[in-house]
């Protein structure tokens, strides 16, 4: 689904991404870990295209994304990505966020898209939220609101960067178990997540990112338990001792 | 008052244009970008009165084939010109004030770059902009009095006209009155549009 080969990446004289490869098959749920700066988020947001990569290939369900001329457009209809910080659109309604995108970019009539936006929405408990604005709604609503907005484009990937740093911890469950309820039905996924007891749950497979490379990876309980790398282990330690493991 | 409206529609227009000109990213578009700063620099240094008496009786001189020689209609381009500068600097303040993390969210939803910025910057950059848009709607509706040096008719020649019949200086308090009487419910107008929308965000809330 996902191949991603020597991918590099540098703001300025700082390497963020120093070859990054990975490759993620349809319905595996791979999330990432890693201090903070080690390129976690760079990397998401580079599959996205929201960073132009300075190296290296990606390719997405067949079609290299790296390659010149593509239609940007056209591939981030088919990878959604939920922010940090929701970003929801604050001028607009929960059920015009949500139809945006299919309405502009898909070219859905309003009817069809309200008709998407009305089942997601109570899919994920949002009903009785459409008609509200996104700063009167939790934390937790919003960026469910924003989960379900990446879900309207019906994507092939999602992409979820650090989707719970922001709320507080009461808040953090209702959004975990929408991710649950997705990789349940087999979305493919790409989590940077510092949740690591939810990494423990939900991941098919569990990435190390440090200093701009995958450094180890494998099955959640391996990981966690064994792991081969000590950079992995004092990470993990550090993890353990701030009671978050 | 006429004069007011007319050149008030077409800057809200032209200058929204020349914000968002200057706004387009890269390299190619520099010439472009270029443009409209060397034009809104100019714009803003040149006094009114200049731009006004240049064009007022400058063009009409002329004595060119197809060019209009109405005085009301050179008035109503000088203000354009200087106010679009003013008023594209205003919105370009608020294209600017929105986070790029908007843009970038939009973009992921698969909009185009002119999308995201009618969908989602624009919006958010006018509606923050309407009280000092509101100061620049006052500026330009005390300037339409210079537009009288041409001859046009407004308030302030009329009272002119009438101080010279009766030496009568009332009149002057009467054309200030009329300013005033215009730029009052204006600013409370716009003190409700931003209410209003506060309003509607909050609208829901306990539902």
């Amino acid at each position: 689904m996902i191949e991603i080969a020597g991918v590099r990446k540098s703001f300025g004289r700082l390497e963020v991404l120093r070859g990054i490869e990975l490759d993620v098959a349809e319905h595996e749920v791979v999330c990432l870990i890693g201090a903070s700066g080690s390129g976690k988020s760079t990397l998401l947001r580079c599959l996205n295209l929201l960073e132009p990569v300075d190296a290296g290939r990606i390719v997405v369900g067949g079609d290299e994304i790296t390659a010149r001329g593509v239609d940007v457009n056209a591939l981030r209809r088919r990878i959604g990505i939920v922010f940090q910080a929701y970003n929801l659109f604050p001028h607009m309604s929960v059920l015009r966020n949500v139809t945006l995108g299919p309405q502009k970019a898909l070219g859905l009539s309003r009817r069809q898209a309200v008709d998407v936006a009305d089942e997601l929405l109570g899919r994920f408990g949002l009903a009785g939220k459409r008609d509200d604005y996104p700063d009167r709604l939790s934390g937790g609503q919003q960026q469910r609101v924003a989960i379900v907005r990446a879900l309207a484009m019906q994507p092939d990937v999602m992409l979820l960067d650090e989707v719970t740093s922001a709320l507080d911890p009461e808040l953090v469950a209702e959004v975990l178990n929408v991710i649950r309820e997705l990789a349940a039905g087999g979305m493919t996924m790409l989590i940077a997540t510092h949740e690591m007891g939810f990494a423990r749950d939900i991941a098919s497979r569990v990435c190390f990112l440090d200093a701009g490379v995958i450094l180890e990876q494998g099955p959640p309980t391996q990981i966690f338990t064994t792991p081969q790398e000590p950079r992995t282990r004092q990470f993990l330690d550090r993890i353990i001792a701030a009671g978050r493991l | 008052m006429k004069i007011f409206c007319i050149a008030e529609a077409l800057i809200l227009v032209f200058a929204l244009v020349l914000a968002v000109l200057r706004s387009l990213p890269g390299p190619v578009f520099f010439p472009i970008r270029a443009l409209a700063i060397v034009y809104a620099d100019f714009f803003r240094g040149v006094p009114t009165i200049l731009v006004i008496a240049l064009l007022g009786f400058g063009a009409p001189a002329l004595a060119i084939d197809g060019v209009p020689t109405s005085t009301t209609f050179w008035g109503v381009v000088s203000l354009v010109l200087i106010y679009t500068a003013y008023v594209s600097e205003v919105y370009r303040a608020g294209i600017e004030s929105v986070h790029p993390s908007q843009e970038a969210a939009a973009r992921s939803l698969g909009l185009t770059r002119g999308q995201a910025l009618a969908s989602v910057v624009l919006p958010q950059a006018v509606r923050r902009v309407i009280p000092p848009l509101l100061n620049d709607f006052i500026g330009l509706q005390k300037d339409t009095a210079l537009v009288g040096i041409l001859g046009s008719v407004e308030a302030f020649k009329q009272s002119q006209i009438e101080t010279s019949a009766d030496f009568n200086f009332t009149h002057y308090l009467v054309a200030a009155t009329l300013f005033v009487a215009i730029t009052i419910p204006l600013a409370r107008f716009t003190d409700w549009l931003v209410a209003r929308d506060r309003r509607r965000r909050q609208a829901g809330a306990l539902t």
